[in-house]
């Protein structure tokens, strides 16, 4: 386990230059104009991001009010009163709802999560698993959907929320049965 | 609706922070997060100028065309009314790679082309006398020389195939959770990687829930 685990890590730190290499070489054998070719990529991609940079603006201002105001805690602790029914951890009430908005701020939570309770207690493990199978939903959506300057996004935000959830409910099933089985 | 969601968020936090006399902190909030966000944009400049400059090499070289070819039966699974040599599909196929091995940084560059090839494609079909079949014209950036039968402003709305992509995005399709591995091992587990088995089943529970999903509401609403 601890060998595989290693090699794990070793893959991750080497995929990217392995991944670099075989490109170029790759494009090098068919007789590509490499590096122009990569200029012409390069002011793509640029351009794309000039393009999102007012909507990233707006949206991370809206995130950080919202957040600076202790609204998201007030909206986890009235979201508590639920989820106490379902069994499901009030500690871990704000992640989610986090989750939802900043990936950055989530990953914060997490780290307090598993320097209160431990990585591998039960509130730990879940929430390893939460964060491995979620994404940030409004964070995703509103960049997204602002690249192909659409306004109404129909259905995306039901089948999110609705993959999500199933996500976590998936979770803390396999959270409770790893721990069933240390 | 994403006005609407942005607006509210606005009015409630102020709102919210008011009562609650956290008004300094909004203020130091709003500026530092714009601040943030142009910090952000220019990290990602570099990263996806490097990305797209790559993968045009990628292109030119068959590299693309090959991958693409691979994982076909899935991108044609789920988006079956993209035409065959569309460039959203090129991009959709980057994305869903780059993800599944949690590129993320990679990730993001694609999917925001295929956004954009998608729009171009609703473009397209907004278009008197689309076929459905007909590949865009190569050399020339789809749907921008046409002017006809463009909607601008708020009635813009997705398209299915945006809809499904981005829950598809959302659903999480990344295979093993490297940085939660690691932040596991920083805060000294036992075993860090004990959540590999399980984070995967539960990415395919979320997928599978978000691809059931997509596919009902491809059913009932067509387009």
């Amino acid at each position: 386990m601890e060998k595989a685990f290693d090699f794990l890590l070793y893959l991750s730190d080497a995929i990217v230059p392995v991944l670099i290499f075989f490109i170029v070489a790759c494009g090098l054998a068919a007789k590509i104009q490499v590096y122009d070719e990569f200029v012409k990529g390069a002011e793509d991609g640029f351009r794309t991001v000039i393009k999102i940079m007012p909507t990233l603006i707006g949206l991370m201002v809206a995130v950080g009010v919202l957040r600076a105001s202790g609204f998201l805690d007030f909206l986890s602790g009235l979201l508590c009163s639920f989820t106490d029914r379902v069994h499901f951890p009030s500690e871990l009430v704000p992640l989610t709802v986090v989750r939802l908005f900043s990936s950055s701020a989530a990953t914060g939570l997490a780290l307090d999560i598993f320097k209160q309770y431990g990585t591998d207690s039960s509130i730990g493990l879940l929430a390893s698993l939460m964060m491995s199978c979620t994404e940030t939903v409004f964070y995703t959506m509103s960049v997204y959907f602002m690249t192909a300057k659409v306004r109404r996004t129909r259905y995306t935000l039901g089948g999110a929320l609705f993959a999500t959830g199933a996500g976590i409910l998936a979770s803390i099933m396999l959270a409770g049965m790893m721990r069933a089985g240390m | 609706m994403l006005n609407y969601l942005w607006g509210i968020m606005i009015l409630v936090g102020v709102l919210y922070g008011a009562f609650h006399g956290k008004m300094p902190d909004i203020t130091a909030a709003a500026l530092s997060s714009a601040q943030e966000a142009v910090t952000l944009c220019i990290t990602m400049t570099g990263i996806m100028s490097l990305w797209v400059g790559l993968m045009e090499i990628a292109e030119k070289s068959g590299l693309i065309e090959m991958a693409t070819r691979k994982i076909q039966p899935f991108i044609h699974f789920m988006f079956p009314r993209i035409p065959e040599n569309h460039p959203a599909r090129k991009y959709i196929t980057m994305n869903v790679i780059a993800n599944v091995f949690g590129l993320g940084w990679a990730a993001t560059p694609a999917g925001l082309k295929a956004m954009e090839a998608l729009e171009n494609l609703e473009e397209q079909r907004r278009t008197p006398g689309y076929s459905g079949s007909r590949p865009p014209e190569p050399g020339k950036k789809a749907g921008k020389s046409l002017g006809k039968g463009k909607i601008q402003g708020p009635d813009r709305k997705a398209s299915n195939e945006m809809c499904n992509f981005l829950i598809l995005n959302i659903s999480s399709l990344q295979l093993i959770p490297v940085n939660m591995i690691a932040y596991r091992q920083q805060y000294g587990s036992v075993n860090p990687a004990v959540i590999v088995g399980p984070a995967i089943v539960a990415t395919a529970v979320s997928t599978a829930a978000g691809i059931l999903y997509c596919k009902i509401m491809d059913r009932k609403r067509g387009n």
